[in-house]
């Protein structure tokens, strides 16, 4: 081992592999090619000073669902490979070495989890929680930059593993003793470890952000029952993350001492206790699921209630629900390990807590029943996702609820059946919730709607590429197929494998269908140009302002006077043919951009990156650099910007002639 | 937000009130007695295992004590959690915080006895393993 390299030496790019050296080298042509073109074309000053450092929430929202949507193509990638390993090894090897497969469904399901449905809910926090909110910006906006760009980072480690050395062989639990250093002696639970550590801090710090600003930063009048459902539901996703990352941080540092340090936490020897790890894994794990699935349940009550033209059914219900989610999420997590040897008693409360959590969930599955029930019902982009998502999320969580009676777990864990319930929900839930809140707020960030045409081809097809693939697993799990298969030796099991690659094909179509959506899109933006700002006849405050909103989001902060506040504005306007009175204009302050975020997590990375090879003396420089950098930011002079009242006069003027041609009134401002 | 007068000394965290010439004295003032107490409680924690005052099998339940009158310190000195009129969320949130670490903690010493109390005793498996 060399001083100046660490582990790190030619060896450690795996030539002979042809797959991964292909894959990241038209990875690496793509991201050069387009680095190239923005610096040709000299749009990186204009990126670096209007996205890169920016502290909008609107901004590191968006960065946060572009993040999102090019991992689920690196993580889709990797479904494409197990799916057609799969249809084809009965008898022989497949394709793929076993040793690569291991590393496939363990980056498959890190970065499923990490890098595409937490960055996806994040961003869609990010973009609309302050506007719904009515207020200008998140709490701590240049926090929010920095929980970003670490995430990126985070996200980079992982894509650098394909390169240089190899990701973890072990699932994405990385349960021990297989990642302790005895039996993983190489760089790929390394790389999960910082990869994970570093995102993981981001996240937290997305946590600390989102829940201050809803507790302490709201727009007048806007009180806890007047809140809409999607910041209520962020709320509670908020509070896990603050409650469960933690146990995550600490979890995987042990396991990280164990690696680093020679240290014995979960080691079979020295009083170690790999079920310790599983234990506060899952008491992480849990969670963390309804971390994910909580923003789509609000994502979704904003979707019915907008497009039933009704207000939500039983939004008080709705909010103990959410709540009652948020505090039981911490009660079931040995559900996850039944098979792990506790006795009948602990196991059969878990199982019986489990079951209590579906009571909630099922209150909403009918709120929103009742929500679309008598409405008239709009059946746009958004709305498919959302009744697609309640069909197959109630199928999901039916067969949840099967595997939380511990003696039928016993026959069903790491089986298929276990691999297709959790797709059910998390494709079903999270995944349909992110394509429903995209589409939903599209126009909103960019001032265009997407093309409804295109948006429709990629619902069916996703859908029905859903059933096709994984219908079939649930049959192979009974069947007896565990997960995690490289080849297998049953004729029974092929037919339904065909069957599930085919599922991908059609998965694989909807995907470029929502590609082709937003080219379409983009290149007929101006006949699908938003002028009123409010294209959904939406309820709630982010559709008061324009369609993209101005960086301060509302030229003089809305007051709230009930609930569905932007709804209770249109009715009187409506009532009195005429908009609101002409409010004060005053300056205002807004947050400098900083490159704080994008610095602080370069140095990140450069740490990650050397502790996962052992180049000390990089770590070192890592670790100052983002110290430093969070240094020169507490000592700023000049942390913001005035927006003059004539300029925010000048744009509400705007913005107030596009909501009378929308409500078909005389604006009142003379020309 | 209201914003109602402080003349209680209890602050928001990141409210600004360094136009008050006592609010630099009173903060330094919290800060050092929370740093004097936090080194107190840690010198009886070593004291309690090294000085052979406590019966031997008590240790571990005196740095318990010690370790949460010591949590207790940096939450009232360093993380102002007061109940000042102000501070309703941030009990919410200290009381959100101890009900998770305590599901937590009961949680996992319930499962891990449980594993323990199931696991075949070592005769017996070196038994099966011939």
């Amino acid at each position: 081992m060399s001083m100046l390299f660490g582990k790190l030496g030619w060896e450690s790019i795996p030539l002979n592999e042809p797959i991964p050296i292909i894959a990241s080298g038209v990875v690496a042509l793509a991201i050069l090619g387009l680095l190239g073109w923005v610096w040709r074309a000299g749009h990186f000053p204009y990126l670096w000073r209007e996205w890169i450092t920016s502290v909008d929430h609107k901004r590191i929202g968006v960065m946060y669902c572009l993040l999102a949507a090019v991992m689920l193509l690196r993580g889709f990638s990797d479904a494409i490979l197990m799916r057609s390993q799969q249809a084809i090894a009965y008898g022989n090897p497949g394709y793929l070495p076993p040793d690569h497969y291991d590393q496939v469904f363990s980056a498959h399901g890190t970065i499923m989890i990490f890098f595409v449905a937490m960055p996806f809910m994040i961003g869609l926090m990010n973009f609309a929680v302050p506007l719904q909110l009515g207020i200008r910006d998140v709490a701590f906006p240049t926090l929010n930059s920095v929980s970003f760009w670490l995430t990126a980072s985070g996200a980079l480690l992982i894509n650098i593993s394909l390169l240089v050395g190899e990701f973890a062989k072990t699932g994405w639990v990385v349960y021990p003793p297989l990642s302790e250093l005895r039996f993983s002696p190489g760089v790929g639970v390394d790389y999960y470890l910082w990869a994970i550590q570093i995102s993981g801090a981001g996240t937290l710090l997305t946590g600390v952000n989102f829940v201050t600003t809803i507790l302490k930063i709201r727009a007048a009048g806007m009180g806890y029952s007047r809140m809409p459902m999607f910041c209520w539901t962020a709320l509670a996703t908020n509070l896990l993350i603050v409650a469960a990352f933690p146990i995550l941080t600490a979890t995987l540092g042990m396991l990280t001492l164990d690696r680093y340090l020679g240290f014995h936490f979960f080691t079979n020897e020295l009083g170690g206790n790999a079920m310790m790890f599983v234990n506060m894994f899952w008491a992480w794990g849990h969670p963390e699921v309804y971390i994910l699935i909580l923003p789509a349940f609000g994502i979704f009550s904003e979707v019915a209630s907008t497009f039933s033209g009704k207000p939500l059914f039983g939004y008080r219900s709705m909010i103990i629900a959410t709540m009652a989610i948020c505090l039981l999420s911490f009660i079931v997590w040995l559900h996850h390990f039944f098979t792990m040897g506790a006795g009948a008693d602990v196991n059969g409360f878990f199982g019986v807590t489990t079951m209590i959590i579906a009571v909630p969930t099922g209150v909403k599955v009918f709120n929103w029943l009742f929500t679309i029930y008598g409405g008239r019902v709009r059946f746009a982009t958004p709305m498919l996702w959302a009744i697609g998502f309640m069909v197959t999320f109630v199928i999901g969580g039916m067969t949840g609820v099967l595997l939380a009676v511990p003696p039928a777990d016993f026959l069903l864990h790491n089986s298929l059946f276990l691999v297709a319930h959790f797709h059910n929900v998390i494709i079903g839930g999270v995944l349909f919730g992110a394509f429903a809140g995209l589409t939903y707020w599209w126009p909103k960030a960019f001032g265009f709607t997407l093309d409804e045409t295109w948006g429709k081809r990629a619902f069916w097809l996703w859908i029905s590429g859903f059933y096709v693939a994984f219908m079939p697993l649930y049959i192979l799990g009974l069947m007896g197929m565990t997960r995690r298969l490289s080849h297998y030796d049953v004729p029974g099991w092929q037919p339904w494998l065909i069957a599930a690659a085919v599922g991908v094909v059609l998965i694989a179509g909807g995907i470029a269908c929502q590609i082709v959506m937003i080219t379409v899109s983009i290149r007929r933006r101006h006949d699908l140009r938003d002028a009123g700002g409010d294209p959904w006849d939406g309820r709630t405050l982010e559709w008061i302002t324009t369609s993209p909103p101005p960086p301060y989001n509302f030229a003089v902060l809305p007051d709230v006077t009930g609930q569905e506040a932007y709804w209770g504005v249109k009715a009187a306007a409506r009532d009195d043919q005429k908009l609101s009175a002409l409010p004060d204009y005053a300056a205002i302050a807004m947050p400098r951009n900083t490159p704080t975020g994008v610095v602080s997590a370069f140095f990140a990375s450069l740490m990650g990156f050397a502790l996962i090879w052992h180049i000390w003396w990089l770590v070192l420089l890592g670790f100052v650099g983002a110290w430093a950098t969070f240094v020169l930011f507490a000592w700023r002079d000049d942390d913001a910007y005035e927006v003059a009242a004539d300029d925010l006069a000048a744009h509400d003027r705007d913005r107030r002639a596009g909501k009378a041609a929308l409500l078909g009134l005389d604006d009142g401002v003379p020309a | 937000m209201s914003e109602a007068p402080k003349d209680n000394g209890d602050l928001a965290p990141g409210e600004d009130d360094s136009a008050d010439p006592r609010a630099l004295w009173r903060g330094v003032r919290g800060y050092v007695v929370g740093l004097v107490l936090a080194g107190l409680l840690t010198i009886a924690s070593f004291s309690a295992v090294h000085s052979g005052l406590i019966y031997g099998p008590a240790i571990p339940v005196a740095l318990i004590a010690l370790a949460v009158a010591q949590m207790g310190v940096h939450l009232v000195f360093f993380l102002h959690i007061t109940t000042g009129p102000d501070d309703a969320n941030n009990m919410l949130a200290l009381a959100f915080g101890v009900l998770i670490v305590a599901l937590v903690l009961v949680g996992s010493l319930l499962i891990m006895a449980n594993l323990n109390h199931q696991m075949m005793p070592p005769d017996m498996m070196r038994q099966m393993q011939r």
